[in-house]
């Protein structure tokens, strides 16, 4: 049985090495919202669904199991708070809990290491679902003391709904999930040209061909210009990345002038619930460090 | 699906794809690929494909038709994996998955590139994160990771160094560790043989 509102937070490689305000802000909020959230010792990369996936299906599959039986051994279910790392997991998962022949060589393999083994007694949980769908616009409204009177875009990104017969969280091609969240947040979304394609890091491609993975961005950019929101709202570390580094990207060498903050679910969640700006990250971030968050703090209700 | 299409895919004459890498895909349990009616929804669904040579049915059909020249088109690596050719695709194909096994092949076949080579071999294996916090130049990720009151490194592999071992373990038994040294191993070779031929 797995324990219930706990969770075994998979930490993967790009927030705690690089965004690790949203590791705070991801803890700050689940732990206030009650979930009890520990650590996940010895883990490693997820492996990345694009670029180790693309060396060898099966290697990824095991490397992705080890870190599966980690979460196992603590009777948790996995949450994560990034599109690679969910895609990794929750499909490794999946596919391993259906496929017995998998399954064994998987097993056979990681018995060689010591005490692993995949038994397929977790799910793996990505926050935007269960912020949207556990908690829900309808449970937020309770628990934070301020809203954010803002205008924002929200990227997607590509693994947390892709492919749904697999994820089973909802439709691709017009999600909801975020927006109906977010709003209960003050927050109004902003839809733009192409809002649900990618923003061109994944696959290995940022790290071969940095000029592509440029070219699919610029063109996401000058569509979110066009709506001129006040942050970018992304579920994405990954994501987060490319639009940081990418519009400074654009600045530099396609006389750009963009500034557009971009912040993590968590990130403005954790700012709702209370955490202070400061710990937002956002001085620390490439864009928009001079952002500060809009809003006012929730009225008490007089009884 | 019906018992016919069932059927028809499984068949095992069908010469225009019965490549030795159409036999790849069929043992890799993608033989759904045969129901493919070449439509092209996967290419006019591709957001990289928009801005560049990669073409996702042309890439897979060559693979198909036995067009080996597919596997060192360095095309095949501007995927980003954003699976919109696999949910659009009327025929049910995972398109992004035969994808992947293609780029599997290719590796196999020492078609690595060295930014991804990197990677995996100076990354990845050695430390057991894809973005790691470890060494002098990450100093100032730690610093920050102080900064909001978390430990300098993750409680991850970062912490255990034992446990890198035990990964590298792991991945040596797979043969992840032969595979890269099998592809670098046959990339080196190519270089030789092609400066060989310009000297010539």
């Amino acid at each position: 049985m797995v324990k219930e509102n706990t969770f075994a937070f998979f930490l993967g490689c790009l927030m705690p090495n690089r965004y690790p305000a949203i590791e705070k802000s991801t803890k700050f909020v689940m732990q206030k919202l009650g979930y009890e959230i520990l650590d996940m010792e010895r883990a490693t990369c997820c492996p990345a669904p694009g670029v180790f996936r693309s060396f060898n299906k099966g290697d990824w599959m095991v490397a992705a199991a080890r870190n599966l039986c980690i979460a196992e051994k603590l009777d948790s279910d996995i949450l994560t708070v990034c599109n690679g790392c969910f895609g990794t997991l929750q499909e490794v998962n999946k596919h391993l809990k259906e496929n017995k022949e998998h399954r064994e060589l998987v097993n056979e393999k990681l018995k060689l290491i010591g005490n692993y083994e995949f038994r397929g007694t977790i799910d793996v949980r990505h926050v935007a679902e269960v912020l949207g769908y556990e908690v829900g616009p309808w449970g937020i409204e309770d628990v934070i003391i301020r809203k954010v009177n803002a205008r924002a875009v929200i990227h997607y990104g590509c693994h947390f709904l892709k492919p749904t017969r697999i994820r089973e969280i909802e439709s691709s091609e017009g999600p909801t999930i975020i927006e109906e969240f977010v709003e209960a947040l003050g927050i109004e979304s902003v839809r733009f040209k192409e809002q649900l394609t990618c923003c061109g890091a994944g696959g290995g491609v940022k790290a071969y061909d940095g000029t592509a993975s440029m070219r699919i961005f610029g063109e996401k950019m000058k569509n979110i210009d066009e709506v001129k929101p006040d942050f970018i709202l992304d579920i994405c570390p990954f994501c987060h990345l490319q639009y940081e580094t990418g519009q400074d990207y654009l600045n530099k060498n396609k006389s750009c002038n963009y500034d557009y903050p971009v912040i993590h679910l968590s990130q403005l969640t954790a700012y709702c619930m209370g955490m202070d700006q400061e710990f937002i990250g956002l001085q620390y971030q490439l864009m928009g460090r001079e952002y500060i968050f809009g809003g006012e703090e929730k009225e008490e209700e007089v009884i | 699906m019906s018992e016919n299409v069932e059927k028809y895919i499984k068949r095992k004459v069908y010469k225009s794809t019965s490549s030795r890498i159409a036999q790849k895909f069929v043992d890799a349990g993608l033989e759904k690929i045969r129901a493919c009616i070449n439509c092209g929804t996967c290419t006019g669904s591709c957001p990289s494909g928009r801005r560049t040579a990669y073409r996702t049915r042309s890439a897979i059909r060559r693979a198909l038709t036995g067009d080996e020249s597919v596997l060192k088109d360095i095309d095949i690596w501007l995927c980003s994996t954003c699976y919109y050719c696999y949910e659009r695709c009327p025929r049910d194909i995972p398109v992004t998955d035969m994808i992947i096994k293609l780029r599997n092949i290719a590796v196999e076949e020492g078609y690595i590139l060295d930014s991804h080579f990197g990677l995996a071999n100076d990354i990845f294996y050695a430390t057991g994160h894809g973005v790691p916090a470890t060494g002098e130049n990450n100093k100032k990720w730690r610093d920050l990771r102080e900064s909001y009151g978390l430990p300098p490194l993750p409680p991850t592999v970062h912490s255990y160094p034992e446990a890198v071992k035990e990964c590298q373990e792991l991945m040596n038994a797979v043969g992840f560790r032969k595979l890269l040294d099998n592809a670098a191993k046959l990339k080196e070779e190519r270089a030789q043989a092609a400066k060989k031929d310009k000297e010539e």
